[in-house]
């Protein structure tokens, strides 16, 4: 697939997008209300509009071959590029699934192990070290210096005995709407 | 001026306390080593990092991210001339010379160099930005809601006028973002709106940052990886010695450059103020007019220090620059302030000139951390010179995987719900793509922190005016900034006309010859 083509294909989609956008801010007033002036969907219909007419003129532009990308006749994404972009982004959805499923720990050591082994080809020695030590870090900082609780999925029981431990926090109080340990009251 | 300097005073005893003292040196460090990654600049490194900084009251996180900030801007030069790679696009032009020197077995030159004049220029726009910003406070205390829609009008038209990308991608990029920040409850009435496929995950709306690591993290570390392949996994690091010797004799020789460097602060600080212009042009036009004003400009281009000087300087300024709009009128100059000011909204605090009034200690503390970060940047970039060398020695596939932790669990962090690391990985995925196809990305991220600002002050000001657009146009602040902004927006539209006479024209001679 070219350039030209990505350009637009990656048009034609924003525009049906727009559309859709356009169509879903409808589903509040997009006119005036009495005495509450614009209604809620004023500001999203209207932007989508302009998004709409954007993609047009998009359009126009790849007809009269004016835009850079739409006079590229070089290949959009070549396979080598589609191979390592395409492997990492997939990691990275996979991940993402592990996170909820499985919990962040077990997906970032399986990610880590990935990367940095398969990926990277380093030695085992090294892959183990970071892929155990990260996560290890991760939690020290978030979950037990920051108090942001971290999906952990079917994995949660475990770490039930690990939290009887770490969370005997000197002071904690409530900040920015979140639960937090004040290493140092200090600061507070 | 005596008051202003007291007000000073009292900002340093908050940024001499050891606690923000230590985020100082510990942000100043972090920002030095993302900046010197090649891929990766102030932008990405506040992205990244904003979620730990609910660690820290307000004054200390704006404390720790603009030290991010500003070891990134001086950082962004590392990767510029030992790879040849721009950090980031504010380094671009320190390429140009900086990467020559390197060649020519000088990379400790280039690099105190620039180390020297990110110093000079921090320092001097830190000292305008003071003077500058709260006189600006003071007048746009009585802005109502048409002046601060006004004012984003005017700084969405300036990317459009100014920005010099493709107008219509531009318009798409600014509006898109605006869209995706009325995802959620509607504020004014309550109701939910813009639901897709009633996913409750949308009830919240879409966090800035949700978007900005989207884009500033996966996107780009993916773009990265498309260049490390492209490039074949080449090694094409410049070696480098750095003695004391030479960098007492470096130093000395830098004494040479201050025209260039006061040349590179000044302007970079006055492009930086412009919404939209930031760094990246600023330290382009500060490198012209630095060969401009050269004794020997020819040398340009094949390692004069000069040519590092002027571009380091001007981004360093023009960074500070775009803080003052942001501090005064709550509008960012550029993507780093914006999520800056994400940040300060995220931590409770209303920007706008009220800050002034307000939040003294934040303020003040934050212009004295600047003076202070710029201090401890220069003395810790020029220690660890050797050391971001061996970073950036590490191998990609080692980095990259701890970069994508950071922005997985960053996307998690703000809203603590996993609908938002779909979001972010989506948005990463679909950036990149676009970004391939020259959509500028930056306008949306500035976009959906401004838009949660600017839809209650558009519907707030025609609700005032009684549903007529007349009253942008009526009041003595909103009109001329809105005839600004609509005169910016139509730019590219004249110059277009203008091209297109002077082409009829010329053909016409012809026709007559």
């Amino acid at each position: 697939m070219s350039v030209r083509v990505a350009e637009l294909l990656m048009a034609l989609i924003m525009a049906v997008f727009s559309a859709y956008l356009m169509w879903k801010s409808a589903e509040l007033p997009i006119g005036w209300v009495t005495d509450e002036g614009p209604g809620g969907g004023f500001w999203p219909f209207w932007l989508s509009a302009i998004m709409l007419l954007s993609c047009v003129g998009i359009l126009f532009n790849w007809v009269m071959r004016k835009s850079a990308p739409s006079r590229s006749m070089e290949t959009f994404i070549t396979m080598p590029v589609f191979l390592n972009v395409g492997v990492v982004a997939l990691a990275l959805a996979v991940t993402v699934f592990l996170m909820g499923w499985a919990g962040t720990y077990v997906a970032l050591f399986a990610f880590l192990l990935f990367y940095v082994g398969v990926l990277g080809r380093h030695g085992v020695v090294s892959t183990l070290l970071i892929a155990i030590i990260s996560p290890i870090v991760t939690f020290m900082f978030f979950e037990v210096l920051l108090s942001i609780t971290l999906p952990k999925g079917i994995t949660d029981p475990y770490f039930k005995p690990v939290f009887a431990r770490v969370y005997q926090c000197p002071r904690r109080e409530t900040f920015g709407g979140r639960m937090q340990c004040y290493i140092n009251p200090a600061w507070k | 001026m005596v008051e202003i300097l007291g007000l000073l005073f009292d900002g340093f005893a908050i940024a001499l306390q050891p606690t923000n003292l230590m985020l100082i040196v510990i942000g100043c460090t972090l920002g030095l080593f993302i900046g010197s990654m090649p891929g990766l600049g102030s932008v990405n490194g506040v992205a990244i990092l904003l979620p730990l900084t609910a660690l820290f009251p307000p004054t200390g996180a704006i404390i720790f991210l603009a030290a991010i900030y500003y070891g990134a801007m001086y950082g962004g030069a590392v990767s510029s001339i030992m790879l040849g790679i721009p950090g980031a696009s504010t380094a671009v032009a320190t390429t140009f010379d900086g990467r020559p020197l390197a060649k020519l077995g000088l990379a400790d030159k280039a690099l105190t160099g620039a180390a020297v004049a990110s110093f000079v220029g921090g320092t001097i726009s830190v000292v305008l930005f003071t003077f500058f910003a709260p006189p600006l406070a003071h007048v746009a205390l009585v802005f109502g809601s048409p002046e601060t829609f006004a004012l984003m009008m005017l700084a969405f038209a300036t990317f459009i006028g100014l920005g010099g990308d493709d107008i219509f991608k531009t318009f798409f990029s600014i509006c898109i973002g605006l869209v995706l920040s009325a995802v959620g409850l509607d504020i004014m009435s309550g109701e939910p709106r813009l639901i897709f496929g009633e996913i409750t995950g949308f009830l919240h709306g879409i966090n800035f940052l949700v978007l900005a690591i989207g884009i500033y993290g996966i996107g780009e570390m993916l773009w990265t990886i498309e260049e490390n392949v492209k490039a074949g996994g080449v090694n094409m690091m410049s070696e480098a010695t750095i003695t004391w010797e030479r960098t007492k004799k470096n130093l000395w020789e830098l004494l040479g450059t201050w025209k260039t460097m006061l040349m590179g602060s000044f302007l970079g600080y006055f492009v930086g103020i412009l919404p939209a212009a930031g760094a990246t042009p600023g330290s382009l036009m500060a490198y012209g007019i630095g060969k401009q004003i050269s004794k020997d400009p020819d040398t340009f281009g094949k390692g004069n220090i000069e040519g590092v000087v002027a571009p380091e300087a001007a981004n360093n300024a023009a960074s500070t620059g775009s803080m003052l709009p942001m501090l005064t009128l709550g509008i960012p100059g550029s993507p780093t302030t914006a999520i800056l000011l994400g940040g300060m909204v995220l931590w409770g605090l209303e920007p706008g000139p009220r800050l002034f009034t307000d939040q003294k200690e934040f303020v003040w503390g934050l212009m004295a951390s600047l003076y202070v970060a710029n201090l401890a940047a220069v003395i810790i970039n020029i220690v660890l010179i050797p050391a971001f060398i061996w970073v950036l020695k590490l191998p990609f596939t080692l980095l990259a995987p701890l970069i994508f932790v950071l922005c997985l669990i960053g996307g998690y962090a703000p809203t603590q719900d996993m609908h938002d690391v779909w979001l972010m990985l989506i948005f990463g995925i679909v950036g990149y793509l676009m970004r391939k196809l020259d959509y500028p990305l930056a306008p949306a991220v500035l976009a959906i922190v401004l838009g949660p600002l600017a839809e209650p002050a558009l519907r707030q000001s025609l609700l005032i005016g009684n549903g007529s657009f007349a009253i942008f146009f009526t009041r003595p602040y909103s009109g001329p900034i809105m005839v600004a902004a609509l005169l910016l927006l139509f730019l590219p539209l004249f110059n277009m006309g203008w091209k297109r006479m002077r082409a009829r024209n010329d053909s016409a001679g012809e026709w007559q010859g």
